[in-house]
């Protein structure tokens, strides 16, 4: 059941974000996340909900899957724009007790808390969008430049996929331990911290051993499969640029241009 | 024609200590002398720790001899430079089926090896499609190989290594953590396979009933061969498998009880109609005679 | 009364997409001292039922009694619960953890807070149930071979000192010989100690030759439950949910269907042999 759950959280549908090239959505990505940190006027902020609009109806994706992902930042969301509200000087709008409110915190707050909350919904659009393993392949053909230097892309993204494929394996082989543990008695909960420390014991070094044996075995499949690394190797889905992706470089482009060209002129 | 032949094997496990003095060296393979048929299906029987998953890997090249040789298809395993054309013409399954999917899609997975091996794009495709179909997985192809049953995910294992177009496909116990179902499916598999592409079979296993329909069956006890035959003289020596820890099935059995305590059955009955059609009558002369 | 289960229901995952009615109403009595064959195929919710006889997973609705006591009530203790009703997963040498074999079955009598004489007194007595010579007790669990792990391992539940003892397909992965050693290990267990005995497989040989009863589950639901030979009556109906009776059991049937006046509900090969040499009037 364990098994079930996707990682990445991946979300099924067909539309133009899902079937465009990984490469084009990390730089989108990248792109936006960028363009994020350049904007500092209410009108840059426009154009970037407007792009973020667009692009949330282009995936197909329902909102609330994207709002999801806000759960886990909620703290952080709420540490930095309380900071940014009331420790900032300048013009007081008005006091409660000893916190004051000016108004460059209220607008510094407000940025903040936008800039955060379109990070998460920008990076998950990606996610929502684009299964684990095309990540890894765009991660691998975007980052093929960093051969030259002697970087391992290959065999990291290698590691990322297998990893990915056996996470959920060893999530649920965990449960399955923990549990013969618990029927010999076992108790993860109760105790203070070096208890519970050691009470994990029984638990991971069974789950090292597993992880282990199993590390061995797929190397010995892979080997038996010809597998030697990436030298010489081919590609049964080579990734490849199509009409939308060029479509979306420009889109880009324009989007850049509109918010460079704001901070410049505002 | 022979597809795979060894001389005078031998295989050791070497145990070593911190200052690699040998410490404890195991024999797994014991001189064996071997000869497999191009196009047959051969199953090998034996005890864990019997020596047989040590040959298994010996074909593959993933374990070269100790001492003496082993030929795939012509090619010396222990020779360096043929070790990945031995790899694509003998394939490889193991047992567990969790830990021998690379892939994150059951496609993808199956096109690992084509991959590896530095297949142009579009017969990769072909590839994966053929085997893909000569398993009966076309369906799943674009599942997560974690939603699959344990039969199913052998199922695509198999198809990984046929994507290699290989001669022959080494199964090291590969129902082992099957449950029956499971076992049927991928027996019923590995035997269409055989029949059908011609692809030489080397299921090594402990389960009695997945051999009857064997070509062969080698038996082997503490890394010899002790036993080499059809299924039927192979299990009308029940005695003697039961000496290397081996069992028969349950028609066998039965059979061979009969025939110790004097019923007229012939040897080596392996199938439940067989049996029936060698009792019946028996036990309608029987009849007759209790008749009269 | 060992285990009485009433009305058990149990909902995987509920509220998501995922949702799954993995137990439909199950309901059954379990005596003292019964050999119990428990039979499903893969998914039919036998291991989520075994989970429920000793409180590691809570029903979404019904009862379950250990020896009269609802295991749920107020101030009832699971861990004294785990102990009585010991569960032997499968593959359960992947638990082994320790340095040694007997620390290792030192684990469960340690977590019941016992002294250490008792401790070291139930390991002993656990390991010898199993058979496990004394010249592995102080070797690494890694190093033995993969039917000595699973001994340890069921050691390390009978160092418990169970009254029930539950085991998932205990003989998975092992050869002919290792199966029956630790089935001839179990039978033992239940007529020398006396335990209550509830067997998860998938062989129906194995069923007929252990278990004075047997209990069949399919797609949650209790299917069929009865002595062994009530239930291969249902050889047709087994089938169709892609489970099968002993070959014998075959055999006797397809004798009758001829017209052969062969006696009794046959499972076991022993059984066939006598009922064909007495038809013979050997």
């Amino acid at each position: 059941m364990i098994r079930d759950i996707t990682l990445g959280q991946y979300y099924p549908v067909d539309s133009v974000l899902h079937r465009m090239d990984p490469r084009t959505k990390l730089f989108g990505t990248m792109v936006f996340i960028i363009s994020l940190f350049l904007a500092d006027s209410l009108w840059a902020y426009v154009l970037a909900t407007a792009f973020l609009v667009f692009c949330i109806r282009m995936s197909k994706v329902p909102f609330s899957f994207m709002v999801r992902g806000l759960k886990a930042i909620v703290f952080l969301l709420l540490i930095s724009v309380s900071f940014n509200l009331f420790l900032t000087d300048g013009e007081e709008l008005f006091r409660l007790g000893f916190l004051k409110i000016t108004r460059e915190g209220l607008r510094i707050a407000c940025f903040m808390g936008l800039r955060l909350i379109y990070l998460v919904i920008g990076s998950s659009i990606m996610t929502l969008t684009t299964t684990p393993n095309q990540l890894t392949d765009g991660l691998e053909k975007s980052l093929g430049v960093l051969k030259v230097v002697h970087v391992p892309v290959h065999e990291i993204s290698m590691m990322m996929s297998i990893a990915l494929r056996f996470i959920p394996i060893l999530v649920e082989e965990t449960d399955k331990i923990m549990k013969a543990q618990m029927a010999r008695g076992a108790d993860f909960e109760s105790g203070n911290l070096i208890q519970k420390a050691k009470s994990m014991v029984p638990l991971l070094v069974p789950l090292f051993i597993s992880a282990f044996r199993r590390a061995t075995d797929l190397a010995m499949a892979m080997e038996a499969r010809c597998y030697r690394g990436g030298e010489g190797r081919t590609k049964m889905k080579p990734l490849k640029y199509e009409r939308r992706d060029r479509m979306a470089y420009l889109f880009y482009g324009v989007y850049m241009a509109g918010i460079i060209g704001m901070k410049v002129a505002l | 024609m022979n597809i795979v032949k060894a001389s005078k094997l031998i295989y050791d496990y070497i145990r070593r200590d911190e200052e690699e003095n040998i410490e404890e060296v195991d024999r797994a393979i014991d001189n064996l002398d071997i000869e497999i048929e191009k196009g047959s299906f051969v199953a090998v029987l034996g005890h864990n720790g019997s020596g047989k998953s040590t040959f298994a890997k010996q074909i593959n090249g993933i374990l070269t001899p100790t001492e003496g040789t082993v030929w795939v298809s012509g090619m010396n395993t222990a020779d360096e430079d043929s070790i990945w054309e031995i790899r694509k013409k003998a394939g490889m399954v193991f047992q567990n089926p969790d830990n021998q999917i690379i892939g994150n899609v059951v496609e993808e997975d199956v096109g690992f090896g084509p991959e590896n091996i530095g297949i142009p794009t579009e017969e990769i495709w072909k590839r994966v499609d053929d085997s893909l179909k000569a398993v009966g997985m076309t369906a799943y192809r674009h599942k997560s190989p974690n939603k699959l049953s344990g039969g199913q995910k052998q199922r695509v294992a198999i198809a990984g290594v046929m994507a290699m177009r290989p001669e022959c496909i080494v199964l090291d116990e590969p129902t082992a953590m099957l449950d029956p179902n499971g076992r049927k499916e991928v027996i019923r598999t590995v035997r269409e396979l055989n029949k059908q592409e011609g692809i030489t079979v080397l299921l090594i296993t402990h389960y009695m009933e997945e051999v009857i329909q064997a070509d062969r069956v080698i038996v082997m006890d503490d890394g010899k061969l002790v036993m080499d035959g059809t299924p039927r003289e192979i299990f009308s020596k029940v005695d003697q498998l039961k000496a290397y820890r081996l069992d028969v099935p349950q028609v066998t059995e039965l059979a061979y009880e009969l025939r110790k305590a004097g019923v007229d059955l012939p040897e080596g009955i392996l199938s439940q109609q067989e049996f029936l059609d060698n009792l019946m009558p028996i036990l309608r002369k029987q009849e007759k005679s209790n008749g009269n | 009364m060992a285990i009485k289960v009433e009305g058990l229901n149990y909902i995987y995952g509920q509220g998501t997409a995922f949702e799954q009615h993995a137990l439909k109403d199950v309901s059954f009595e379990i005596p003292d001292n019964q050999f119990v064959g428990l039979i499903g195929h893969t998914g039919s919710g036998k291991s989520t039922l075994i989970q429920h006889l000793n409180g590691l997973i809570r029903p979404s609705s019904g009862t379950i009694w250990f020896n009269g006591t609802d295991i749920y009530s107020e101030g009832y203790s699971l861990k004294q619960l785990r102990s009585k009703v010991g569960l032997v997963f499968q593959y359960p040498e992947h638990q082994l953890f320790e340095i040694d074999v007997f620390s290792d079955v030192c684990y469960g009598p340690r977590n019941l807070g016992l002294n250490e004489e008792e401790i070291k007194e139930r390991a002993r007595e656990a390991l010898n149930l199993v058979g496990l010579k004394e010249k592995y007790w102080e070797q690494s669990p890694f190093e033995l071979s993969g039917g000595q792990k699973r001994r340890v391992a069921i050691a390390g539940v009978l160092a418990m000192r169970p009254e029930v003892l539950i085991l998932d397909e205990p003989t998975a992965g092992l050869d002919p010989r290792g199966r029956d050693e630790i089935l001839d290990q179990i039978k033992e267990l239940h007529s020398k100690q006396g335990m209550t005995i509830i067997l998860v497989s998938h062989s129906m040989e194995d069923i007929a030759r252990y278990a004075d009863r047997l209990m069949v589950m399919n797609h949650g639901e209790k299917t069929f439950d009865g002595t062994p030979k009530e239930v291969f009556e249902h050889y047709k109906e087994l089938e169709a949910m892609g489970l099968a009776a002993p070959q014998v059991t075959y055999i006797s049937h397809a004798l009758k269907e001829q017209g052969i006046p062969i006696e009794g509900d046959i499972t076991t090969v022993e059984e066939a042999r006598d009922a064909i040499l007495r038809l013979l009037g050997k």
